[in-house]
Formats: structure tokens, sequence, C-alpha cells
């Protein structure tokens, strides 16, 4: 699918580089974001003082409702700056009752700004557990008639069982610098071995999984700028044309036929390059210096 | 406990499972009527091939044998580690098995998942972790990553993640530990057909579709904080 241009950059904040909380005052309207279970009423994780570490009042993610464009909205953000915006207890259960919360209180969406490397070790049977009820109630919202938006663009990107999480998502709004994955690069290395994937190799690492591979490949609905604003004018009119339909056994055969065919299209490549190669872009070495807008005008010219 | 004789004791009436290249599909007859068995074994690691052969044996099961319940056999070291996987999106093929599976559940297939060697990760949230309730053989592994792994990580030493782990279910691998934590209902030291049938019989009575872990983490004292914080969001 491919959105309408939102209007001409204006480079506002970085979304790469705010905090979880500059990330959500920004996106709503102003002074509209109410925060449940703010950090002043809070306590911090009980596994991590067992381990000495220091916890966060938050846990690492930021829950609460507001509204945008002036429609109700309830939106999640995690902090990829406090343990890598990795999943806990507590923090997992933040985001599970503010899913539940939401098919109770029937917000017109759920944002979720997710920046995390999926299940945080130091608590990581609480954390897996956690991100499937994530998943379990992702899915219960979405059947619920509200639609779930992740925003991938901060700097853990979106790893792990977050990455799941994010699939399971009605759509995935990303930056350029945003990553979206299943295990991080520093995990294949350790396992296979540089040569399979150089995790210290920047570029590779973004033509593997970063925001612009996953729009050329329909993984994610819209590339935005990294920029809250742009954030912000997109899913305002993702959302004014937005038709939540409840799970059905003709579109995931749709999709089991998409995926399916594309392993076979793309078997053995390893790279974006030549996945973007094979998909008809005629110069693939140019795809990391293009802007936002050219990149956009040349996906609609390629027959995906 | 290797596949066939396991499979052999759980359904005496007789089953027709095969496994091909890693992915069990079969039919097995029980007390309440043919049930469906799908899964991995040797300890699979999970690739788009896999997550996608699991995925269209659900929409077929879903299409053709409405309501049929479902034995998810789990034995899975997580998912495939390697670039050319993670270049075409693993994670969003793990995402539509899940997808899959929740379908299933909501057209009325009860799903029963059974560890039977490892369950780890990404393969095991994709899949096992999405049956209405999950069951271990005593010897089954789950984990997220071992305590040697996680002490070079976390940069804990691995004496006190020893010596923690002996009172804290959060983070130390082990069925039991996730059973205290709600995510598994039991563990079978003797597996057996009555097991099965029983387990079956108390999903189908049960209200299926509902997530019941959090509360039976809290009961059975394994994670403390989960339901009171969902239900402090809701109370907010």
């Amino acid at each position: 699918m491919n959105l309408p241009q939102p209007s001409p950059p204006s480079r506002g904040p970085s979304f790469y580089e705010a905090t979880a909380r500059q990330r959500v005052n920004r996106l709503l309207d102003a002074q509209s974001f109410a925060e449940f279970l703010p950090p002043q009423s809070a306590h911090s994780s009980p596994h991590l003082a067992l381990l000495d570490l220091p916890g966060a009042l938050d846990d690492g993610v930021v829950i609460g409702s507001g509204t945008l464009g002036g429609k109700p909205v309830q939106i999640i953000a995690q902090e990829g700056q406090f343990l890598g915006g990795a999943v806990g207890e507590m923090h997992g259960a933040k985001i599970v009752g503010l899913l539940q919360r939401a098919i109770r209180d029937k917000p017109l969406a759920v944002l979720f700004l997710v920046d995390s490397g999926g299940v945080r070790l130091h608590e990581a049977n609480a954390g897996l557990i956690a991100l499937s009820e994530i998943m379990r109630a992702v899915l219960d919202t979405r059947a619920a008639g509200i639609p779930v938006f992740a925003l991938i663009g901060g700097m853990c990107g979106a790893f792990g069982g977050m990455g799941i999480v994010s699939r399971l998502c009605s759509a995935i709004l990303m930056s350029e610098q945003g990553r979206l994955a299943l295990s991080g690069p520093e995990v294949i290395e350790t396992v296979a071995g540089v040569e399979e994937f150089d995790s210290r190799d920047r570029a590779l690492v973004w033509r593997v999984t970063g925001g612009k591979h996953r729009y050329l490949m329909g993984d994610c609905v819209a590339l935005v700028e990294d920029d809250v604003e742009d954030f912000r004018q997109t899913i305002i009119t993702l959302l004014a044309q937005w038709q939540e339909n409840p799970p059905e056994p003709h579109a995931l055969r749709a999709e089991q036929e998409r995926l399916t065919q594309r392993c076979q299209q793309f078997s053995g490549m390893r790279d974006g390059l030549e996945v973007w190669a094979a998909l008809g872009v005629p110069n693939p070495q140019q795809i990391p210096l293009l802007e936002r807008d050219a990149l956009v005008t040349l996906r609609q010219g390629l027959s995906l | 406990m290797t596949l066939f004789p396991l499979l052999d004791t759980l359904f005496p009436a007789g089953h027709d499972a095969s496994v091909t290249r890693q992915v069990i599909a079969g039919t097995a007859h029980t007390a309440i009527g043919p049930v469906a068995l799908l899964g991995t074994v040797d300890a699979a690691a999970i690739s788009h091939d896999i997550a996608l052969r699991l995925a269209s044996q659900v929409l077929d099961l879903v299409d053709q044998h409405p309501g049929r319940p479902l034995i998810f056999l789990v034995d899975t070291q997580g998912q495939a580690l390697a670039r050319a996987q993670e270049l075409l999106c693993l994670n969003g093929s793990l995402a539509h098995l899940a997808r899959c599976v929740d379908l299933a559940r909501r057209r009325g297939h009860v799903t029963l998942g059974l560890i039977t060697g490892e369950a780890v990760s990404g393969g095991f949230l994709s899949f096992g972790l999405m049956a209405d309730r999950v069951y271990a053989l005593q010897s089954a592994q789950v984990r997220v990553m071992d305590l040697k792994a996680m002490a070079r990580v976390t940069k804990i030493p691995h004496e006190r993640l020893v010596a923690l782990a002996a009172s804290s279910p959060t983070f130390a691998p082990g069925a039991e530990n996730y059973h205290r934590m709600g995510a598994i209902e039991a563990l079978w030291d003797t597996p057996s057909s009555e097991l099965l049938e029983q387990a079956l019989a108390q999903l189908r009575a049960s209200q299926p579709g509902g997530d019941n872990r959090l509360q039976q983490g809290r009961l059975r004292g394994g994670r403390q904080e989960a339901a009171a914080i969902v239900a402090a969001v809701l109370a907010a």
C-alpha cells in the first residue's frame, strides 16, 4: 500500500534521539497525554534490585492515553535508553494492561512506539512469557476492531520477540534509521561467525534490517523521516483511511502465498543489494543514499 | 524419549504421524475423536520454511476439519540464526505462524502444546506458547539462554546467577520455573494416554481463548508483580 505524501519535510526533533516521553508528548496533541502508572506512583523491578542493578520507576515503558488530531488514542512507548528497552515482568505487564484497557475503552487506535531488543535477560523467563502475553493481547485488541500501529525508529530497533510483536500489529511505520528483525546481528555473529554476519558493518546491518529495506519489501507500510512530526502526520493520514478487518482465513492464505513466493524468489540471497536488484531497482547501490521521498517514488514504480 | 515411542504411548488407539524435514504432521485417535498432530523434532531451528509449513498445516486444518483439536509437539532450539533468514524478515514469518494459530483458536479449535525436547525463545513464542495450554515432559528443557551465556552478556558472575536461581524462577532455565510462572500447566513425569485425555477434556471444559497465565503465575507464586500491574492499569 502506498500512502499519500505527507506535507513537505520540515525537519523537527529527531525520533531516533528522543526519549520515550519526548516522543509521546510530541507525537500526540499538545498537553493531551495522560500517563497510566506514572513514575511517582510506581516502584521499580524487584528482579533488577535482586541483581544489584539500578531500576527505573517506569520500568522502561511509558503508557497512557491522549488525542491525535483530536481523536482518542492510547499509546505505549518503550524507552530504548533503559536496558535496551527490553521486556521484563513489569514492563511487559504494563503493555498487556494497556492493551486490555484499549479493548475496554475503545480508543480509535493504539500506537506502539517500539524500541527494544526483546527479552530482558535479567528476567528472561518473565520476559519471554510477557512477550507471549503481549502477542496474544495485540491480536485480541485487533480482533476487537481496534488497530495497533507499530512505530519503529529508535536506537534499539525492534528485535527478538518485539520483532514478532511488531509484525502482529495492523501496520508498521519505520524511519530509515529503524531496524526490524528477529535475531540481532551480534547474536548471529557470536553463534555463526563474523563471516555470516559482521555486526560492526553498519551499512550491511541496515541493508539487511533497516527501514528502507523493509519498506521496499513491503514489511512496513510507510517509510517516514527521522522526525517525530513526520511520524505524527503519517499516522494521522493512515488512521483516517484505516479499516481494521477481523482475522479471516482468506487473508492469512494470501499472506501465506506472499511469504512462500518471496522465499522462493529471493532464495539464497544474503544482502539487500541482491534483493533490490531482483526487485528491478535500476541502481541498487544508490538505495542507501536516496532521500525518503525519492525512495517512496522509486517503490511506487516497482511492480510489487 | 524419542517421538514415535512417545506418540505410541500417548495414542494407543493409533496415529499416522510422519516427519518431513523436521516437521511433524498427522492425525491421532483419542476418546474425544481425531486430533491433529503438528510440530517439530530434533530441536529444530525455526526458519521461514519450517514456520510456513506449520502455518500451512494450521490453515488446512481450519479449512478442512473445523473444530478439530490441535496438538503441538514442541522441540525447538529457537529461531534459525542466519543473515539470509533475517534479510527476508524471519520475525514476519514467525508472526504469520502465530496469527494462524490465533485464527484456529478463534474458529473453535482447542490447542494443546506438549514440550517433548527443547523450547527456546522465538521458536517457542511463535508456536508452542501460542497454544491454549502447554504441558512439558519432565525432561523438557525450556529457556531463553543458558546461565553461562547469560552471565557473559549481563556481566553478572555465573556463580551469583546459579545461587539466585535457587530462590527465583524469573531468569534461570527450567520447565519447573515456567510452571511456577504460569506458562506451563503441568510437567509429565511419565507421559500416558490418560494424562493427555485428561488435559484435552479439561481444555474443552474450560473457556478456551482466555489467556490465564497471569493468574496462574500469581497463584503459584512465580510471578508476583504482573497480575497486580495489569489490574492497576485497568483501574488507573
